[in-house]
């Protein structure tokens, strides 16, 4: 392969520095759920990434299925909060939550 | 280089072009449904790069699950929210929110250059072991999965399991659906 490893890292590297920057940017729930997916799959990135690197096994790549597995539950739930935050609240801000505030 | 190798270099360009554009889409987009567009578009990138990096099953995973389940579930909460799922902008607590972002992006650029800069001085090649064409397919990954990691698999259907029964809890309410008048059976299995 003629492309080299770390343009991989430094693309996943990128990709979750983003997906930090707009968890800690935004306020509207589904757009985090969203920063935590892009979160998840620079993390998927990497991982299998460093398999291609040592492909003795697949470690790796078999991590990152299990990862998408708990992504996908975790947006399952997480949307399922977000449903009953705003039946509660009206709104889908992240600083309307604040009933354990006081 | 070769024919091949300029292809090669396209197409990494290409995925890596559209993983990026898609995760600043993603994070920047004002309505919530442009934000689940620039998402699909950086689950195909990131399945460009698996394509590349001998993970075929794992891009067909990706795709079927993050474009065919995860985007699809964003969009239907997007839709059933409504004009709600467009919060107005207010400049509330933006001097804290702006300063972190940007304090942790200057954290990540500076130590990823050093790292960058450390890892260029020591490694001598930047070759790729050769690996052979089943690495990576359905085959491989099904024996070790079935064979070495069979109870992390197991264990994940229990996660499953939980996270549907959660979401089903967490979603419905506490009210029963009104059209259903039945004495003694008051709304156990809608939802």
């Amino acid at each position: 392969m003629t492309v080299p490893i770390h343009y991989f890292l430094v693309l996943a590297a990128a990709l979750f520095a983003t997906g930090a920057v707009g968890f800690l940017l935004r306020r509207n729930l589904l757009v985090l759920l969203m920063s935590i997916e892009l979160m998840l799959n620079a993390v998927n990135l990497t991982l299998v990434a460093f398999n291609r690197l040592h492909p003795a096994n697949h470690a790796g790549q078999i991590l990152s299925f299990f990862v998408i597995a708990i992504a996908a539950a975790e947006a399952a739930v997480g949307l399922a909060i977000v449903l009953a935050f705003f039946r509660l609240r009206g709104s889908v801000r992240s600083d309307e939550a604040t009933a354990l505030k006081n | 280089m070769t024919k091949m190798q300029t292809l090669e270099w396209a197409f990494f360009a290409i995925a890596a072009l559209l993983t990026l554009a898609g995760a600043v889409a993603t994070v920047a987009a004002r309505r919530p449904i442009r934000s689940a567009m620039g998402l699909l578009v950086t689950i195909l990138g990131i399945c460009g790069c698996y394509l590349m990096l001998h993970a075929e099953f794992l891009a067909t995973v990706q795709l079927i699950v993050y474009a065919g389940a995860v985007v699809i579930l964003f969009i239907f909460v997007v839709m059933l929210l409504g004009s709600a799922a467009t919060s107005p902008s207010d400049d509330k607590a933006a001097l804290p929110r702006y300063l972190s972002a940007g304090l942790f992006l200057a954290c990540v650029v500076g130590g990823g250059s050093l790292m960058m800069r450390v890892a260029s001085a020591k490694t001598k090649s930047t070759a790729l072991p050769a690996v052979d064409a089943s690495f990576g397919t359905i085959e491989k990954i099904g024996h070790e999965l079935f064979t070495e990691k069979v109870i992390p698999f197991e264990l994940t259907s229990a996660l499953l399991l939980v996270a549907v029964v959660g979401a089903l809890a967490v979603g419905r309410g506490k009210q029963a659906d009104p059209t259903r008048q039945l004495p003694g059976n008051s709304g156990e299995e809608e939802a």
